[in-house]
C-alpha cells in the first residue's frame, strides 16, 4: 500500500484540487496495486489504457479549473454495468465476450463527472450469489484472514470483487448493485461501507438486470463520506429507466452535521433470530449504546412478518430473474453452441452458459411462474411483501431509522456453504426485507469478531430519506473509530 | 419432494435448458428443499391483502413517441455470434 493509496476518496479528492498530487499519479499507484492482487482475484478486465487516458484528461481539466465533483478520482465498476467498448460479462459463461456499444447511466454519470475507470470487478454469475464464489472467473478472495486460520474467506457476495478491492485499497471505492443485499453484506464481511439507496433512486439503465423490482445501484467505500459522494453521481432521474424516481438529488456531504439528538432510531425485534451470535448480538448492543450517547433516543418496534422476507425473497427474485434472462438465447449476444434445431440451440446454449445456481434460479423462476402456480407463489409473495412494507411504515411513524445487524456471521471460507444453498441464502436475513421494501440501507464496519474479522452494522432509512440515514451513519462511523486493515498477504511472493 | 424428476424435466423443457438425466435427481432434490422451504407463507392469511406492484408510490412519465437514434443496426449486430448482411441468422426455422 503506498500513501497514494491510503487516501480516502474525500481526501484524494482535496489533495487533487489543491494540486498536492495528480490524477496520473493516484491513478498508477492504483493500477500497481491491482496488478499486484491476482491472489484477490477482484478485477475481471483491468483497463489500464483507458485509466490512464481518462486520468490525463481529469489532470487537464483540473489544471483549467474545470474539474467535476469527482475530478481524476479512480474508481472500480462492478462486471454488472455495460461499459461502453469494455468486454462486460456479469461474470457468467454466457455473456462470452459481450462488449457494450454504450455506457450504463450509473457508470456514464460517474464518467461525466470525472471519475477515472480502473477496470471491472469481480461478482457472483448475475449477481446471484452471497460469496463471489458463482463467478465464471472463479471465487474471489477477501483480503481479511481470521487470526486462527490461514484459509481463503469469501468477501462476500455479489459485490464480492467491489469491496474486496476497496478493502484492500486497489480502488478508492467501487459501484456495486444490491437486490437482497449484495451491497451490504459484502461491506460487512470486508469492513467497508456498502450503501444501498432507495429503489428509483439510480437508473438501472445498462446494469445487467437480475430482479427488476429489487435492484439497486450503490457505492461500496472506505468510509460514509465517500458513500455520500460517490451516490450524488451516482444517483438522478434517468428517462431510459422509468423507475428512477425524477426528484432532487440533495447534496448528501451537507447531512453530515453530526447531530443526532433527538432522532429516533428502532430497534425491531424480530432481527434478533434464533441462534444469533453473542458477538452479533454485543455488536448491535454496543450500536445502541453509541447512538443513544450521540443523543439519539431508543425506540423497541416490531416488524412482525420479517421472518416471511427470505422465503417471499426467493419467490420473487427468482421470478423476475427467469423472465429477465430469458434474453439469453444464443442470438443477439454472447454465447452461442451450435445446432440444426434452434430449441436445440438454446436448450443447449443455455445449459452451457448458465452456471449451477443461476440455473437453479432460473429453474425455481419458471415453476413458481408456470400456469396453476402463479397465484400460489408469486401473488402470494407479492401479498407478503406488501405486509412488509406495511410493517416498515408502521415502523417509521415512530422511529426515523432503525438499527440492526447486517449479516449473522463474519465472513466464512470459501467452499464452506457452496453446496448448500439455503444456508446461503440465510446470510441475507437481514438484509432482503429492505430490498421487499424499496428503502435505503447502509453497512458500516462497527467492530471486529472474536478471531479478528470485520463486523457491521445496518442502518435503514425512509424512503428516499437518504440524508438522515447518512447523517446517523456518520456519527455511528465516528463513534465505531473502525480503523483495523488487513495485512497485505497477496502482494507477498 | 415437491418437485419430482418429470416437474424438472417440464420446467427445464420450459425454461430452455437442456438437462441431462443424471442431473434430474440432484435437482429435483435442490429445487424441493427450497420450495418446501418457501411453504412457509402458507401460514400467514393474505386473503384481505393487495399483491404488491410497485415498490416505492410513483407516477411513471409518459415521453414523447419519437425515434431519437439514427440508424444503429452495426451496433445492434456487432455483438451477435452469428451475423450475415446487418442481420441475425439462426438455424432454419420453416421448411
Amino acid at each position: 500500500m503506498t500513501e497514494l493509496t491510503k487516501l480516502t476518496l474525500a481526501e484524494a479528492r482535496t489533495k487533487l484540487a489543491a494540486k498536492e498530487i495528480t490524477s496520473v499519479e493516484l491513478t498508477e499507484a492504483h493500477l500497481a496495486a491491482a496488478k499486484a492482487s491476482d491472489k484477490l482475484n477482484a478485477y475481471v478486465t483491468l483497463t489500464p489504457e483507458v485509466a490512464l487516458e481518462m486520468a490525463a484528461a481529469s489532470d487537464a481539466r483540473i489544471a483549467k479549473g474545470e474539474a467535476g465533483p469527482l475530478e481524476g478520482l479512480p474508481l472500480g465498476v462492478k462486471d454488472l454495468f455495460c461499459t461502453n467498448g469494455v468486454r462486460t460479462t456479469a461474470c457468467s459463461n454466457i455473456l462470452d465476450d459481450f462488449t457494450p456499444t454504450y455506457e450504463s447511466t450509473v457508470t456514464a454519470n460517474l464518467w461525466a463527472d470525472g471519475a477515472v475507470m480502473l477496470g471491472k470487478l469481480n461478482n457472483d454469475e448475475f449477481a446471484m450469489g452471497s460469496s463471489n464464489e458463482t463467478s465464471r472467473f472463479g471465487p474471489c478472495v477477501n483480503p481479511w484472514k481470521a487470526s486462527d486460520s490461514d484459509a481463503n474467506l469469501v468477501p462476500g457476495g455479489s459485490s464480492g470483487g467491489s469491496s474486496a478491492a476497496v478493502a484492500a485499497h486497489l480502488a478508492l471505492g467501487a459501484t456495486a448493485t444490491d437486490t437482497g443485499g449484495s451491497i451490504r453484506q459484502p461491506a460487512s464481511f470486508t469492513g467497508t461501507v456498502g450503501m444501498k439507496p432507495t429503489y428509483g433512486r439510480c437508473s438501472r439503465w445498462g446494469t445487467v438486470a437480475f430482479a427488476s423490482s429489487l435492484d439497486q445501484a450503490g457505492p461500496i467505500t472506505r468510509s460514509v463520506r465517500d458513500a455520500a459522494i460517490m451516490l450524488k453521481s451516482m444517483a438522478g432521474h434517468d428517462e431510459k429507466d422509468t423507475t428512477s424516481v425524477d426528484i432532487d438529488v440533495p447534496d448528501y456531504e451537507a447531512a453530515f452535521t453530526g447531530d443526532i439528538r433527538g432522532l429516533k432510531i428502532g430497534i425491531p425485534k424480530e432481527y434478533r433470530v434464533e441462534g444469533m451470535s453473542d458477538e452479533i448480538e454485543k455488536l448491535w448492543t454496543q450500536g445502541i449504546a453509541w447512538l443513544k450517547s450521540a443523543g439519539a433516543e431508543i425506540v423497541d418496534v416490531s416488524l412482525p412478518h420479517t421472518k416471511y422476507a427470505l422465503p417471499a425473497y426467493y419467490i420473487v427474485a427468482p421470478a423476475e430473474a427467469s423472465s429477465n434472462l430469458a434474453r439469453y438465447d444464443g442470438v443477439r449476444y454472447g454465447l452461442r453452441v451450435h445446432s440444426d434445431d434452434i430449441t436445440d440451440m438454446y436448450e443447449k446454449t443455455r445449459a452451457e452458459g448458465f452456471g449451477d445456481e443461476v440455473r437453479r434460479r432460473v429453474l425455481i423462476g419458471t415453476y413458481v411462474l408456470s400456469a396453476g402456480y402463479y397465484d400460489a407463489y408469486y401473488i402470494k409473495a407479492q401479498k407478503i411483501r406488501t405486509l412488509i412494507a406495511q410493517d416498515f411504515k408502521q415502523a417509521y411513524e415512530k422511529v426515523d431509522l432503525l438499527l440492526t445487524p447486517t449479516a449473522p456471521s463474519p465472513a466464512f471460507a470459501i467452499g464452506e456453504k457452496v453446496n448448500d444453498p439455503l444456508s446461503m441464502y440465510l446470510n441475507d436475513v437481514f438484509t432482503v426485507p429492505v430490498n421487499l421494501a424499496g428503502l435505503p440501507g447502509i453497512s458500516l464496519p462497527a467492530g471486529l469478531s472474536s478471531n479478528g474479522l470485520p463486523l457491521g452494522l445496518q442502518l435503514i432509512g425512509r424512503t428516499f430519506d437518504e440524508e438522515t440515514l447518512l447523517r446517523a451513519a456518520g456519527v455511528l462511523e465516528e463513534a465505531a473509530g473502525f480503523s483495523a486493515e488487513p495485512s497485505t498477504w497477496w502482494t507477498e511472493a | 419432494m415437491s418437485v419430482d424428476e418429470n416437474t424438472v424435466r417440464r420446467i427445464a423443457k420450459l425454461a430452455r435448458i437442456a438437462v441431462t438425466e443424471e442431473e434430474l435427481a440432484p435437482l429435483s432434490k435442490d429445487l424441493s428443499t427450497i420450495l418446501d422451504w418457501v411453504e412457509q407463507l402458507g401460514e400467514v392469511d393474505t386473503d384481505h391483502v393487495p399483491p404488491m406492484t410497485s415498490v416505492v408510490e410513483m407516477e411513471i412519465k409518459m415521453r414523447e413517441d419519437i425515434v431519437r437514434h439514427d440508424n444503429l443496426q452495426k451496433q445492434v449486430t456487432q455483438n451477435a455470434p452469428q451475423s450475415e448482411d446487418g442481420f441475425f441468422t439462426v438455424p432454419k426455422v420453416i421448411e
